[in-house]
């Protein structure tokens, strides 16, 4: 086997122009199956979610979960989606050990919602991703391989299939081509990525997580050369389940393309899998013969046909969504593109919204999940949202700063009490005897003492290098163990030895 | 001319997932032949402007609730399953991933 | 042979609930009976006579606790192995589900429960309902009880072959495309495909998803319509249940009357290929329906002709889905998995090996209907040729109460005869099957023999007029078997009992 080239990414995108298509599966959070009443727990000993209906076992049928359906007719028209007025579902038939009945129950060309858009932006231009459909269809059990090296199909002795999975409603989301992203294709990629997520989850109609596979991403690349009319062949990339995979598997595909390209090799459209760890893609096994999935319409289960009414109510049911809530709190907070996008990227709107309606003002509260909470989230390698304090308690420390009784750094020993499980901020505050020192009278005792003892800083202060006078503010702190208004210590010094 | 080609009939035998030999192939072909000819009269229907049913009664949206209902003891699922292992169907070695 | 085997259903359940006999007493008069005859006609793949009369025991303890029991409570019924039962295997006539024992219960199994019927046990079949004989079945051919030479109809054959040999008073069968109505003509007994829908899918392993519907057989109209009402209704575990009440069959078959109905002859089912007998049985029965008052039309229904080239690409193509999960991996059959082949390969020659070559053809041909490229020339025509029958239906309808043909072109055919020919075979659905394509309700009754064997009466009815279906075939029984001086079934030769 040849190793393909690579093609420095750079030159790819001076000779080529990368066309994207993204198909996002996304399970729905519903209490039971799409088709049967099993639960849709995460995690559950094996088999143990199963029944006749999504076992596939003979003479059992399906009958469709209405949360599903008011589910994914949500995401559609958070996606702009027209949600059609009749469809049926289909048979999408092939044999795979981890799908019970050897056909999915899928739509084929009567999607539940077609046409819609989704905005996205990268670097301050925004993308209009166009979105060809939305449907619905089941997933399918896992396997485990078993034996040979790796626990990878390859070389597997035999597998073993928990059918757990197998049912849960999952949406497909298929965008239309996504031309003229040049360079920022994997960025734009992963924008939509993103964005999806954090759209679907302001719906609560699932938890998207990547990391358990309840959001995964097939990633379509194809090249053509700068100024050709026509696309290219694409691939499809499966096995992404990351948003940095999502970044990194359009980079790499680019960069695996192009090579082939720049060789004279031709791309040939297939099934690719991405991997962690090499951050590179590989070939399924070639088929012998192209797939062919022999779709026709699902006998056993009715057509759908939304009512007008319906879909209008469940329109009027949808959140803000992210975007509109992102151009609102940018204006209510005051912050520039920059400080939004930090904001956004580190998962914190949630979380100074809370704050704020909890009393903070939103510079305090941004401030304070933004830099000390998210550095401490980044040092533990948590969400900052996994970090266990809450935005009332953010909002409470914020509070006594405002009211003089702690000063920036008594808050951050007050975070860092909370952070390790210490109470909430008045328990810290009290048992660790956090408080600012305002009694003047002992401030000044403290002063003179540290003056006394640090003669020679003193003169110098004396003297009119008024800078000096921060070693003796210093002093004066470790000496009230923080608790002193540092400010008020250095006027009552630079007073003291007449440097005012 | 026949309807359909050995080739095609082996083809068919793969999608299917049927391990025919090529005495059975033989057999069938003929059979499908002379079937997939006789079948191929609604062809003659000179349908255009007619809708397809693909149900025997138009019935539409017929759901049911998200409720969640008892799934089968563990020991039950696997019951008939020609092979199990630690709680899960146990199955030959895969040689793809899925399609 | 105990006279309680020659009772009807609803005479047996009258007698049950006035303590005249006991559910125990007739299960076991019928166990007898199975074990006299049933090495020749071969109608049931298993009877367990341990279960069968602890069914009825419990009917019995039902009863003396007081329990308000329905019309059919303690009355046996044989029941088609295609509907999954949790204490008796179900195999569906297939080799690959030898042995299988069910999780759970068809709702329809658990309604005959529910009911108080006994079940006696599974009926052969043809393998998952494919064909019209019962020779396709993987446990050997059911008999017919009028001529052991030939076949009972299929694939609710072993149903069909136990009712007429008085080993069942009642049994369940499918029809997909005549399976309850070819059977019950040809063994000269009462068949009935209730409206699609009507009664449910679940549990019963699927053929064809869109025109498979479970169906009653009986010795008489009313006991069929006894057993129609009492698993019949809407069922939340089919999506394709029908959520309206059950008609009023019942009360059609104890009606019984046409006075002033309009019945339909069809046109085009009539001439080549019907067997002369059949002809004249017809015939006369059409003219007995106008002696009771009735108002007889021909009708053309210029489509008919088109159905079963349809019903040959939809069936297969449904069932090609269908039995994919016949794959060795979960339940069933497993072949040649040696630790070093792939589930690929074992999926492919278990499959190989536990179908059966017409369920073989059927999965080629509806594999073949549906790949890309022959789609809209087969399975889509075949769509649109349904949807000309609905309006030939729909036409029919505005002119005519209900319509009549034969049931079937030609009597039981022997055994063998057609085995392997599938285009012979696939006729003798003719007539049966535009009502599977439009869900229609239909019944097959017996009118009278030809050159000795039983000719069925296809009487067909508007969706959801299965009552009239049982009214017209009960005026037909009552006025025939007034003429023949009792039920056709009694001229049939007697079994010779086994010792």
């Amino acid at each position: 086997m040849t190793t393909p080239t690579l093609m420095d990414y750079d030159e790819a995108l001076a000779r080529f122009e990368p066309v994207l298509g993204i198909e996002t599966h996304i399970e729905l959070g519903t209490a039971s199956k799409m088709f049967c009443g099993c639960p849709t727990t995460f995690g559950a000993d094996p088999n143990t979610q199963v029944c006749p209906v999504c076992l596939g076992l003979p003479g059992a049928l399906p009958v469709t979960n209405h949360a599903a359906i008011e589910g994914i007719i949500k995401i559609g028209l958070a996606l702009n989606c027209e949600i059609v007025e009749w469809c049926r579902f289909a048979r999408k038939n092939y044999f795979y050990p981890d799908m019970p009945k050897n056909f999915q129950i899928s739509q084929y060309d009567e999607p539940l919602c077609v046409d819609g858009h989704l905005e996205v932006e990268v670097e301050g231009e925004t993308y209009r991703i166009e979105i060809e459909r939305v449907h619905m269809e089941e997933d399918t059990g896992k396997s485990l391989h078993v034996g040979g090296a790796t626990g990878r199909i390859q070389g597997a002795e035999f597998s073993l299939v928990d059918y757990n999975r197998a049912g849960i409603p999952l949406v497909e989301i298929v965008t239309k081509p996504i031309p003229a992203t040049g360079e920022r294709a994997p960025l734009v990629a992963r924008a939509y990525a993103t964005e999806l997520r954090e759209l679907v989850r302001s719906l609560g109609v699932s938890d998207v997580r990547m990391e358990e596979g309840s959001m995964r991403c097939d990633v379509n690349v194809s090249l053509m050369p700068r100024g050709a009319a026509e696309w290219g062949t694409r691939t499809e990339t499966k096995n992404v389940n990351s948003l940095r995979s999502v970044e990194r598997s359009v980079r790499s595909e680019i960069e695996r393309q192009a090579g082939v390209l720049a060789d004279g090799g031709r791309i040939v459209q297939e099934t690719r899998h991405f991997h962690e760890d090499t951050g590179r893609t590989t070939a399924g096994r070639s088929k012998e013969e192209a797939q062919d999935y022999r779709y026709f319409p699902e006998p056993d289960l009715v057509p759908m046909a939304p009512a007008r009414e319906w879909v209008e109510e469940l329109r009027a049911t949808l959140p803000e969504l992210p975007a509109a809530r992102r151009r609102r709190v940018q204006a209510e907070w005051g912050l520039s593109d920059l400080e939004l996008r930090d904001v956004v990227n580190a998962g914190a709107v949630d979380l100074i919204e809370a704050t704020v309606a909890r009393g903070a003002d939103a510079g305090a509260a941004r401030k304070w999940w933004m830099n000390e909470l998210s550095r401490r989230a980044t040092a533990q390698g948590v969400e900052l949202a996994e970090l266990p304090i809450t935005p009332e308690q953010v909002a409470r420390v914020q509070a006594m700063v405002a009211a003089g009784e702690l000063n920036d750094k008594l808050a951050r020993q007050v975070f860092e009490g909370v952070l390790a499980g210490e109470g909430g901020p008045d328990e810290v505050v009290a048992a660790r005897g956090l408080k600012v020192v305002s009694d003047e009278g002992e401030l000044a005792a403290v002063i003179d003492e540290v003056i006394a003892g640090n003669a020679a800083v003193a003169d110098k202060v004396r003297a009119g290098k008024v800078a000096a006078a921060g070693a003796l503010v210093g002093a004066v702190m470790k000496a009230t163990r923080g608790q002193a208004d540092a400010a008020r210590a250095r006027e009552l010094i630079l007073e003291k030895l007449g440097a005012s | 001319m026949s309807a359909i080609t050995r080739d095609e009939v082996a083809h068919l035998a793969r999608l299917s997932r049927l391990a025919l030999g090529d005495d059975e192939l033989d057999h069938l072909a003929a059979q499908l032949d002379q079937i997939i000819s006789a079948v191929a009269r609604v062809q003659e229907v000179a349908a255009q402007d007619i809708p397809p049913t693909s149900h025997a009664l138009p019935l539409t949206n017929v759901y049911r609730a998200d409720e969640v209902r008892p799934s089968l003891p563990p020991d039950r699922a696997l019951a008939a399953a020609p092979a199990a292992q630690d709680d899960r169907f146990r199955v030959p070695r895969i040689l793809d991933e899925e399609a | 042979m105990s006279e309680l085997v020659k009772k009807g259903a609803a005479e047996l359940g009258e007698l049950i609930a006035a303590g005249e006999t006991s559910a125990a007493e007739v299960a076991q008069a019928h166990l007898d009976r199975i074990a006299a005859v049933d090495g020749r006609v071969n109608a049931f793949l298993h009877v367990d006579a341990e279960t069968v009369l602890a069914q009825a025991r419990k009917v019995d303890e039902r009863r003396a606790a007081g329990e308000e029991l329905g019309p059919l409570a303690g009355v046996p019924i044989a029941h088609k192995d295609v509907f999954t039962t949790t204490d008796m295997p179900t195999t569906a006539g297939s080799k690959i589900l030898e042995g299988w024992r069910p999780p759970y219960d068809a709702t329809i199994t658990a309604r005959l429960r529910a009911a108080g019927l006994v079940i006696l046990g599974k009926t052969n079949m043809d393998e998952f309902a494919m064909g019209s004989s019962t020779e396709n079945s993987a446990y050997g051919v059911s008999r017919n009880p009028w001529d052991l030479g030939r076949v009972p109809g299929g694939s609710s054959g072993g149903s069909s072959a136990a009712v007429a040999a008085y080993e069942a008073p009642l049994s369940t069968g499918t029809d997909t495309g005549g399976s309850i109505r070819q059977p019950a003509a040809v063994t000269g007994i009462v068949g009935v495909k209730p409206t699609y829908g009507g009664s449910s899918r679940y549990g019963v392993i699927a053929f064809a998803s869109s025109l498979d519907t479970p169906g009653p057989f009986a010795r008489n109209v009313l006991d069929a319509a006894l057993l129609h009402e009492a698993f019949s209704g809407h069922d939340r575990m089919d999506s394709t249940s029908v959520d309206a009440p059950v008609p009023p069959v019942v009360e059609g078959a104890r009606r019984a009357d046409v006075q002033g109905m309009r019945v339909g002859v069809v046109k085009e089912f009539a001439g080549d290929g019907y067997q002369p007998g059949v002809t004249a049985r017809f015939a006369e029965a059409v003219e007995t329906l106008e002696s009771l008052g009735a108002k007889v039309v021909e009708v053309s229904c210029p489509n008919f002709v088109h159905a079963l080239p349809a019903y040959y690409l939809i069936a297969p193509s449904e069932a090609s889905s269908n039995l994919a999960r016949f794959d060795a991996m979960r339940y069933g059959l497993r072949v040649g998995d040696d630790g070093t082949r792939s589930a690929e390969e074992v999926m492919a020659l278990t499959r190989a090996q536990g179908f059966g070559p017409e369920v073989k053809r059927r999965i080629m041909l509806g594999t073949y209907a549906l790949s890309s490229g022959y789609y809209d020339a087969y399975y889509g025509k075949a769509q649109q040729v349904r949807t000309l029958i609905k309006r030939d239906f729909e036409n029919a309808f505005e002119q005519v109460d209900v319509l009549v043909s034969p049931t079937t072109p030609t009597t039981a055919f022997p055994i063998g005869e057609r085995a392997d020919d599938p285009i012979a075979m696939y006729l003798a659905d003719l007539c049966t099957i535009p009502a599977n394509l439009t869900g229609n309700a239909a019944i097959s009754v017996p009118c009278g023999l030809a050159d000795g064997l039983p000719v069925g009466l296809q009487i067909m009815a508007p969706v959801l007029g299965d009552d009239r279906v049982y009214r017209v075939g009960a005026a037909v029984e009552r006025a025939l078997e007034d003429r023949w001086g009792g039920p056709l079934l009694a001229r049939a030769p007697e079994l010779v009992e086994a010792k």
